[in-house]
């Protein structure tokens, strides 16, 4: 099969980590890409140093854009905001472990965008 | 796995392929492609690519310029390109086929000139919802320009024209109806005849985007009473970068011109100028003249084939396609159910999956569609849905290759459904 839908990126599509939005929450934020109707709304809590305690997140749309959600805020347990603040499209891509064209791009990296936005 | 069945072509469709060097190839090693994205651009037949290869390497000069053999033959192919479009369409005169870059600048030119000319607060501008983008935004924009409105068809939930709802918002404020003749997305055949009729007895003019109808369906400007139509040479045969906009010959002559520059002036003096004759007058600078001759070049293949067997062919090829694509479950396709209502277009969108991963699937397997809304935003929408996955056929399109397409849905179901 396809190479972008490779075992792991399936899992976290059809078993998305960290699912369900958190309430209160230290960041709180949504977006959508309006070209293909991706939708992410993340909620984040930090304790008193900045650093994660728990994330939760809704969201459609393709598996690329729900993967790369799944993956990258399941991963953001335990890291501080600062580190958050260096977090690049090759985070993303390490962890998907795929190549991708200019739109798919786009739905890959819709996941750190919400959270850019969210956390500055 | 292709099967018996009742739909029939009056296309030699095997040698037909074999004048498309493109559509000859394998996306990987034993994966051949089947294209099928002809509603966002055809492919080109090798006489549209040697028109213009000729062009440049045997006569390439600047046009309605220069008193030498080049320029003059350069001339000679260009206009003659313009006079067989104008056979194609059936023009009363090669004068009211302006060139544009495409269908977007054709209908972007008449909202520029006749639109800001001729619109103004408490005029309307009747479209639809089934438009492309090109056939909304220009609207949107004059409108804010000369505070006229712009009211729209709503889509109906069948996929069809909906004739009462048009009749509702028609009324003597509107200046303009301005369709599309087959949607891009549905599929959907306009009745652009009775519609012409209905805007002409409130005195509106009668505008069509006939983007996906000029490649597909023989047009015939006079007999549909089109006060405009345009349309782009690369969705049919031809080349990118060159479209025209056909305009009834009063009309335009009273039209200003759209962009100004060489070309498209008969004197040059400092406090002002005198506009060229049709269809000069709206061509300012040096044109697309290669793209022009390999458009010329289009329009011929597609006439010798001849225009009913094009859309006989897509009608047996989508009709195929419906019935296909029917089975295959969680499938619905947007649109009319019948064949003979719409063009050669399936819109598709499954349970549980975005189209773009039914496009980048299917890619695997070698099959080119669209995902996405195909610049029909407000269509998508009206139906609710954000995307759809687009499969378009053309003359090239063969029986086996819906067999592939099909074969390629139940292995997008297969990956992603749970």
């Amino acid at each position: 099969m396809d190479d972008m839908y490779r075992e792991m990126i399936l899992d976290h599509y059809r078993n998305p980590r960290k699912k369900g939005l958190l309430s209160p929450a230290d960041i709180d934020y949504e977006e959508d890409n309006p070209v293909c109707g991706d939708h992410i709304h993340l909620t984040v809590q930090f304790d008193e140093n900045d650093v994660v305690t728990d994330v939760g997140w809704d969201g459609e749309g393709c598996a690329i854009s729900q993967a790369s959600a799944s993956l990258l805020y399941e991963s953001l347990i335990g890291m501080s905001k600062e580190e958050i603040r260096h977090l690049d499209k090759e985070y993303i891509l390490d962890m998907l472990g795929i190549e991708l064209g200019p739109v798919r791009l786009k739905c890959a990296l819709l996941s750190l965008k919400v959270l850019k936005a969210g956390a500055y | 796995m292709n099967r018996d069945h009742d739909f029939k072509t009056p296309l030699d469709v095997a040698a037909l392929r074999e004048d498309f060097p493109v559509l000859d190839q394998e996306v990987r090693p034993g994966v051949p492609l089947v294209y099928l994205d002809n509603a966002a651009t055809s492919q080109k037949p090798y006489v549209v690519i040697d028109a213009m290869n000729d062009f440049y390497t045997r006569y390439n000069a600047n046009v309605h310029r220069g008193i030498h053999k080049l320029s003059e033959e350069a001339t000679d192919a260009y206009e003659d390109a313009r006079k067989r479009i104008a056979r194609f369409v059936n023009a009363a005169s090669h004068r009211e086929i302006i060139y544009t870059r495409n269908t977007t600048e054709s209908i972007n030119l008449v909202a520029w000139t006749w639109g800001r000319t001729n619109l103004g607060p408490g005029d309307v501008v009747l479209s639809t919802e089934m438009e492309h983008h090109s056939n909304i935004v220009p609207w949107q924009m004059i409108a804010e320009q000369v505070g006229c409105e712009v009211r729209y068809v709503p889509a109906r939930e069948d996929g069809e024209f909906d004739w009462e709802a048009f009749e509702g918002l028609l009324d003597e404020r509107v200046k303009l109806v301005t369709v599309t003749h087959m949607s891009n997305v549905l599929g959907t055949i306009l009745p652009v005849r009775r519609l012409a009729d209905a805007a002409h007895a409130v005195g509106a003019l009668f505008l069509v985007d006939g983007a996906q109808s000029a490649p597909h369906l023989p047009v015939d400007v006079q007999a549909m009473d089109a006060d405009f139509f345009a349309f782009s040479a690369h969705k049919m045969l031809g080349p990118t970068g060159i479209g025209v906009l056909y305009g009834r010959r009063e009309l335009l002559e009273a039209m200003p011109p759209f962009m100004g520059g060489g070309d498209m002036i008969k004197r040059v003096e400092l406090a002002a100028s005198q506009w060229n004759d049709l269809p000069w007058k709206f061509e300012a600078g040096t044109p697309a003249i290669a793209e022009a001759i390999g458009f010329g070049a289009a329009v011929d293949y597609l006439e010798k084939i001849g225009m009913e067997n094009v859309h006989a062919h897509e009608v047996a090829i989508t009709g195929y396609a419906l019935e296909r694509l029917a089975e295959v479950p969680g499938v619905r396709v947007l649109g009319p159910a019948d064949p003979t209502h719409k063009g050669g277009v399936a819109a598709m969108v499954m349970d549980d999956v975005h189209p773009h991963d039914i496009a980048q699937i299917l890619d695997h397997h070698g099959i080119a569609i669209r995902a996405g809304h195909h610049c029909a935003m407000p269509l998508h929408q009206s139906y609710n849905v954000v995307a759809s996955a687009r499969a378009s056929f053309y003359l090239y399109n063969t029986f086996e290759e819906v067999d592939r397409l099909v074969e390629g849905l139940y292995a997008v179901k297969e990956t992603l459904t749970f």
